[in-house]
């Protein structure tokens, strides 16, 4: 608890802005489909024709997993790409539902009596709309708008996994450091800010029953429509300036990798936008094609396999230089190795390993039929991942293998509850956790040497981008990753700071 | 106001008006007695073209209503409905200042006649205007409805059971009141209603309906003494006869 506190306390700027970014997500993005959902709720409730498809259409986006939502919308022009714009469509498209059902049920209860008595008066069906059933279904509406609200506190953590920002960042950052501190620190503001907007609107809802004027709908209408003619340009802006964006996979290494080349580049005095954190391989590829972000550091092997599906050279310089030539042909650079090599490493607990006497990955096919493997996502589906483990060191594990995040994976070796998995060999958590990393005596694992890769056209617009990485070339061994991941890791020191001083040392 | 041999029916169902004939003088207040679903409220929305008659003419003013713009017709006719229909959002002011605000009449003139209204109907203005419907009790909506209803001062005047969910005593009380502002605005009123005390205290001429057809429509005192069964019916729920006597 006190860890936590001073978490706040040491990052309450940050902390403001997070949740100022959380909020302003959550606002725009109801108060967008507030103003799309309840034209198209009386819409639907006047002319079912159009109505029925509608909610059905609405219902089936509602059942679409968040993160599925992002993945598709990231290559999509205008409404896709990283940052905020892609969570608002989506964010956007969640509200959507609750709005338009409560709209349609609202108009629906509204009493018969309450509309002949309006006709009756002589109103036109607008004045009707207007005068009579609108305000009187606003009770629903409203309750419809807090249901909204409430689901998008909770989907906009989700939003920082695309480079949106708001509390999620330090949800995503927790998972990636295993630091459950940080992850309580996004949490726990995320959930009183659920409450909170729950409890206000459930505030507003109660009087609206209880004193219905139809001053308050307008109002309502009002402060949406300012919300959002003030917000909207901010969101789309965002993404539009003349930084240029350093992107990161979703693991410490990568953040640390980020800061570096961000901060060598800012000390050329280019201004940088960091979407650190993006995710995992693909979504970074994605990003660095559209161009949402100008450079990241890739791994030759993880290149040439996963993102163009050829088979890795088991010589680093030709593994190099494979990558430099498929990257090129889609515009894009890959710049010379920074000098370590991140390859897989199968990890057990240090104590099987000494019990079992276990040095290399062959030694493991005895235990490995009484044993669970634990593999991120990526790795049991990619050609150079768990299927040609198996078949390469002929393996047969007695359970199937569990999928889990990266971020938990060596935890969860170190917790039991898996007994063999594959990490990072940079990871400090070998050290930290006690684990041991087996020998890849077959040469399964190609080669994985960091290269940054950069769109072309960024690099020749500005100079200062090929002499800031250049710096970096070479200068980043095997041991200085690994004692970097460890000062993040385990000494829970801030990226920023670990990659600031590295690069002092380099002058 | 005429009916001309009058028929309607909803498409899924039997004739709910048929051969329905009866001419409205200027001024004055016909009720129709007849049990329920005898087609009585169907009537009423002829005259303001809720619904068009399949067969026969409608005529308010001597214009046929399928001429009448609707809007235009509905704005000439006030309407008191069965269970008041008081918008709950909106105060007895706005209520009753509703049709007058359709009609874009300016602020103040609306202030000025909800205030006119309000004194004519009984509920002083100073304690009512901004209370709720939710705040009235069942007499007090009733009279805000008549309010309603004669807002821009309409030449005609409908009444759906006005004063039926009322108890005796309001109910007489409103009936009398009612009487009275009828005299002096001298609107045209068809009232509808299934008590046959009622017809005889407010009607200049009663008019007895069943199965949507007109069985009879005379003075009180012809309707007394009238032999048909369709009619004996109603007078017979009569307990008081000296009644007959003291309303005509």
């Amino acid at each position: 608890m006190s860890e936590l506190l001073h978490f706040w306390q040491t990052h309450a700027n940050e902390l403001a802005r997070l949740v100022a970014q959380h909020i302003v997500l959550v606002i725009a993005s109801t108060g967008t489909a507030a103003l799309i959902g309840i034209p198209a709720g009386v819409m639907a409730f006047h002319r079912p024709r159009f109505g029925r498809p509608l909610l059905f259409l609405a219902n089936v986006a509602q059942t679409i997993p968040s993160l599925a939502l992002f993945g598709f919308l990231l290559p999509l022009p205008f409404i896709g790409g990283i940052g905020p714009r892609t969570a608002l469509v989506t964010l956007t498209i969640y509200a959507f539902l609750p709005i338009v059902r409560t709209t349609v049920g609202g108009l629906r209860a509204v009493d018969r009596s309450m509309i002949d008595a309006g006709v009756a008066m002589g109103m036109t069906p607008r004045q009707l709309l207007w005068l009579v059933e609108l305000p009187l279904a606003m009770p629903s509406v409203l309750a419809g708008l807090r249901v909204a609200t409430v689901i998008g506190v909770g989907t906009a953590t989700i939003a920082a996994a695309i480079g949106a920002g708001g509390l999620g960042e330090y949800i995503f950052r927790g998972l990636s450091m295993v630091d459950s501190t940080t992850i309580l620190a996004g949490a726990i503001p995320a959930a009183v800010l659920a409450l909170v907007a729950d409890g206000g609107l459930a505030a507003l809802e109660h009087r609206m029953r209880q004193r219905r004027t139809s001053l308050g709908l307008t109002a309502a209408v009002g402060v949406m429509t300012l919300l959002i003619v003030t917000v909207l340009p901010w969101a789309v802006t965002i993404g539009a300036s003349s930084a240029v964006v350093v992107g990161s996979k979703n693991f410490t290494e990568q953040v640390v990798l980020g800061e570096l080349l961000a901060q060598a580049i800012e000390a050329e005095g280019v201004p940088v936008i960091r979407k650190l954190n993006l995710g995992g391989t693909f979504i970074c590829d994605r990003a660095l094609r559209s161009g949402d972000i100008d450079v990241y550091v890739e791994y030759t092997g993880t290149a040439v396999t996963a993102v163009f599906h050829e088979t890795v050279p088991h010589d680093p310089r030709q593994a190099f230089q494979q990558a430099r030539e498929l990257y090129a042909r889609g515009a894009i650079s890959a710049l010379d190795p920074l000098g370590f090599n991140n390859t897989f490493a199968i990890l057990v607990r240090t104590g099987d390993a000494r019990r079992l006497d276990l040095r290399s990955i062959e030694d493991l096919r005895r235990p490995a039929v009484a044993w669970t493997p634990g593999f991120g996502y990526e790795f049991l589906e990619r050609a150079d991942g768990y299927p040609g483990l198996t078949k390469t060191y002929g393996l047969q594990f007695g359970h199937a293998p569990r999928a889990m995040d990266l971020s938990l994976i060596y935890k969860a070796l170190a917790d039991g509850q898996v007994d063999v998995i594959a990490g990072d060999a940079t990871s400090a958590q070998i050290d930290a956790l006690d684990l041991t990393a087996l020998d890849d005596n077959l040469h399964y694992f190609p080669p994985y040497d960091a290269v940054p890769v950069v769109r072309t056209a960024a690099l020749l617009s500005r100079a200062e981008i090929g002499r800031a990485i250049a710096r970096l070339t070479g200068k980043v061994s095997e041991r200085d990753m690994r004692a970097m991941n460890r000062a993040v890791d385990v000494d829970r020191r801030d990226p920023r700071d670990v990659a600031a001083a590295f690069l002092a040392g380099l002058r | 106001m005429q009916f001309e041999d009058v028929g309607f029916r909803y498409s899924n169902s039997g004739a709910l008006v048929h051969s329905f004939t009866l001419s409205v003088d200027r001024g004055e207040v016909i009720v129709l007695v007849g049990r329920s679903g005898a087609g009585k409220s169907t009537i009423l929305k002829l005259v303001n073209r809720m619904v068009l008659p399949r067969s026969g003419v409608v005529r308010v003013e001597g214009r046929d209503t399928r001429e009448w713009h609707p809007i235009r017709l509905r704005r000439r006719i006030g309407y008191v409905l069965q269970e008041v229909g008081l918008f709950p959002h909106m105060t007895v002011e706005e209520n009753v200042g509703l049709v007058p605000r359709l009609e874009r009449w300016p602020v103040d003139r609306i202030r000025a006649r909800t205030r006119v209204l309000l004194d004519l109907v009984g509920l002083p203005p100073g304690i009512f205007a901004s209370r709720w419907p939710s705040e009235l009790s069942g007499g007090q909506r009733q009279r805000v409805g008549v309010a309603r209803a004669l807002a821009i001062d309409p030449p005609i005047l409908l009444m759906d059971e006005p004063f039926g969910s009322l108890d005796p005593v309001t109910r007489v009380e409103l009936q009398r009141e009612f009487a009275r502002i009828q005299r002096q605005l001298a609107t045209t009123v068809i009232l509808v209603t299934h008590d046959m005390a009622e017809a005889f205290a407010l009607a200049q001429r009663i008019g007895v309906v069943d199965a949507g057809a007109l069985v009879v429509c005379d003075e009180p005192s012809v309707v007394a003494r009238s032999r048909d069964p369709r009619v004996k019916v109603l007078l017979d729920t009569l307990i008081t006869p000296p009644e007959i006597g003291a309303a005509s």
